[in-house]
C-alpha cells in the first residue's frame, strides 16, 4: 500500500549545479507532466512540471488562489484547518472580484511607463552603492553591497517607508521566508512588520507625502487594516525577490563566462539577459499554489474538486518542449514567455519594476567592475535552499579594476 | 490583421506595452490596456502575435482577415 502512495517530494534540495531545479522535481518532470504528491498535512494533490499545463492552470478561474483552501507545501508548518481567509488587502491570496478591486487600485502605479520614469533614480542609487563598494575595496559580499540594498531602497522610496527602518522588515522577512520557521514564528514575524506599518500608516494619515502609501490613504478607498496589509505585501514582495535575482543572477553570469563576455561586449543584450536569467533561475522555487474549485478536465488531465495544485515554476521554465536546451543559460535566447512572474490574473504586479532594477543593476555592476570574479570556490557559495525564495545567502567577490 | 482587446478582463501586467509598445499602451489610471492601432501594418504583425501569446489574462485577440 505504501508503495502506491504518492511520496512527499523535496522541493528545495538542490543537486550538483546550484542553478538547476531540485533533482527530485526534474526527475518527475522527465517522467510525466503532472505527478500526485503528498502535502505535509497528508493531503494528496498534484505537482505540475509541464509548461503548457502550468500556463493553462494559472489562466483558469476554476483554480483558486484563496488562502483558506491552501495546503502548505512546506513541512514544519501546521497547515490544515489553521488558515482562515486572507486578511483584507492580501489580494495575492484572493480570487476575483475581491482580488480585482485591490489590484486595480495599484496597477496604475506599476505601468511600464511609470517604471521607466524611475530609471534615472535607480541608476543613481545603483551608482552610489557601486561607488561605496569600490571605495571599500575587495573582497565584498555582493548581497550586502549591491543585491539587497538596491531593491530595498527603491521599494522603500516608492512606498514611503523610511529606509533607516529597514532592520525591522529585513530581519522579519527572513524569518517568514525560512523554510524551517514554524507557523508560530512566521505569524510572529508578520505581526511585527504589521505593527511597524500600522504606526507608519497612522503617521502618514496625519501628514501625507508624495508616495504610494500616502496616495492610497488620500484615495480614501481603503481602511487602516487594508492599508497596512497592502503595504506589507508590497514591501516584502518588493525587496526579497529582486534582491535574490540580482545576487543569484550575478553568480550565474560569473559562472558562465562566455555569456558574461557576450553581455559585456554588447550591453544592449541586457534586456534579453534579464528574461533568460528569470527563466533559468526561477527563484520562486517551491512554486505557485492553486486549489481546484470543482472537478476539472484539462488537456486530458483530471483534477478533483479540492485538489491542491502546485505549479513548479523551476520545472515549467525548463520544459524542453517549450525551451530548446533548457538547461543552458543563453542570454540571446528568443523570449518565448517564461513563467517566472507567474501567469493569469495574479501575474506579478511588480514585474516591470523588477525588470528595470535588474537591467540597471547587472549592467552597471559589470561595467563598473570589468574583472569581477568570485572570491571563494563556486561550490562554497552558501545557497538559499532553506528559503522560500531561492538565491545566495552571500556572494563574496574580488576585482582589480574599477571603471568610472 | 485585426487586433481587439477586452479591457474589462485586463489585469494590467504591462506585458503588451513591454512587448509591442507601438501597438499597446496602458492608461495612467489603472494600467489597463489601451489599443493604439487596431489594424497594424505588416511589420507589426509578429509583435502583435507575441503580445497576444504573452498576455497573462488572454485579453488580446489577433485575427487575420
Ligand atoms: C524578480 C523579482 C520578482 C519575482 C520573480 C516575482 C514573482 C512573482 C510571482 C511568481 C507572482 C505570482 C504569485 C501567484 O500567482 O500566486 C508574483 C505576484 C506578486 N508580486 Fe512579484 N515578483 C518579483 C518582484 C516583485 C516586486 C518588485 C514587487 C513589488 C513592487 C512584487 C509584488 C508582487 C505582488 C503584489 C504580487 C501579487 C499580485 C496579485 O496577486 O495580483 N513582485 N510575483
Amino acid at each position: 500500500m505504501t508503495e502506491t502512495l504518492p511520496s512527499e517530494i523535496t522541493l528545495s534540495a538542490r543537486g550538483s549545479c546550484p542553478f538547476d531545479p531540485p533533482p527530485e522535481v526534474t526527475e518527475q518532470a522527465k517522467a510525466r507532466p503532472i505527478t500526485p504528491i503528498r502535502f505535509p498535512d497528508g493531503h494528496i494533490g498534484q505537482l505540475i512540471t509541464n509548461y503548457t499545463l502550468a500556463r493553462a492552470v494559472l489562466a483558469d478561474p476554476r483554480f483558486s488562489a484563496r488562502q483558506e483552501l491552501r495546503h502548505i507545501p512546506i513541512p514544519n508548518r501546521l497547515a490544515d484547518g489553521e488558515m482562515g481567509p486572507a486578511d483584507p488587502g492580501m489580494f495575492i491570496r484572493m480570487d476575483p472580484p475581491q482580488h480585482t478591486r485591490y489590484r486595480r487600485l495599484l496597477t496604475g502605479q506599476f505601468t511600464v511607463r511609470h517604471m521607466n520614469l524611475l530609471v534615472p533614480r535607480i541608476e543613481r542609487i545603483t551608482a552610489e552603492h557601486l561607488d561605496a563598494m569600490a571605495e571599500q575595496g575587495p573582497p565584498a559580499d555582493l548581497v550586502k553591497a549591491f543585491a539587497l540594498p538596491i531593491p530595498s531602497l527603491v521599494i522603500c522610496e516608492l512606498l514611503g517607508v523610511p529606509y533607516s527602518d529597514r532592520e525591522v522588515f529585513q530581519q522579519h522577512t527572513s524569518t517568514m521566508l525560512r523554510l524551517d520557521s514554524t507557523s508560530q514564528e512566521v505569524y510572529g514575524a508578520i505581526g511585527k512588520v504589521n505593527e511597524y506599518l500600522d504606526g507608519l500608516v497612522e503617521a502618514k494619515k496625519a501628514s501625507p507625502a508624495e508616495d504610494l502609501l500616502s496616495g492610497l490613504i488620500t484615495g480614501g478607498e481603503l481602511n487602516q487594516e487594508e492599508l497596512v496589509t497592502i503595504g506589507f505585501l508590497l514591501l516584502v514582495a518588493g525587496h526579497e525577490t529582486t534582491a535574490n535575482m540580482l545576487g543569484l543572477g550575478s553568480f550565474a553570469l560569473l559562472s558562465n563566462p562566455a555569456q558574461l563576455a557576450a553581455l559585456r561586449a554588447d550591453p544592449t543584450l541586457v534586456d534579453g539577459a534579464v528574461e533568460e536569467l528569470l527563466r533559468y533561475l526561477s527563484i520562486i522555487q517551491i512554486g505557485i499554489q492553486r486549489t481546484a474549485l470543482e472537478d476539472v478536465d484539462l488537456d486530458g488531465h483530471h483534477f478533483k474538486k479540492g485538489d491542491g495544485v502546485l505549479i513548479s515554476v523551476p520545472a515549467a521554465n525548463r520544459d524542453p518542449e517549450r525551451f530548446e536546451h533548457p538547461e543552458q543559460l543563453n542570454i540571446t535566447r528568443p523570449n518565448t514567455g517564461h513563467l517566472a512572474f507567474g501567469h493569469g490574473v495574479h501575474q506579478c504586479l511588480g514585474q516591470q519594476l523588477a525588470r528595470i532594477e535588474m537591467r540597471v543593476g547587472y549592467r552597471a555592476l559589470f561595467e563598473r567592475f570589468p574583472d569581477l570574479r568570485l572570491a571563494i570556490p563556486a561550490d562554497e557559495v552558501p545557497m538559499r535552499s532553506d528559503m522560500a525564495i531561492y538565491g545566495v545567502h552571500r556572494l563574496p567577490v574580488m576585482w582589480e579594476e574599477v571603471r568610472q | 490583421m485585426k487586433v481587439t482587446v477586452d479591457r474589462e478582463r485586463c489585469c494590467s501586467s504591462g506585458m503588451c506595452a513591454l512587448t509591442a509598445p507601438k501597438l499597446f499602451d496602458q492608461d495612467d489610471e489603472d494600467g489597463r490596456v489601451v489599443l493604439l492601432i487596431a489594424e497594424p501594418p505588416e511589420e507589426l504583425h509578429a509583435a502583435a502575435r507575441k503580445a497576444e501569446s504573452f498576455c497573462p489574462c488572454q485579453v488580446i485577440t489577433v485575427s487575420d482577415d
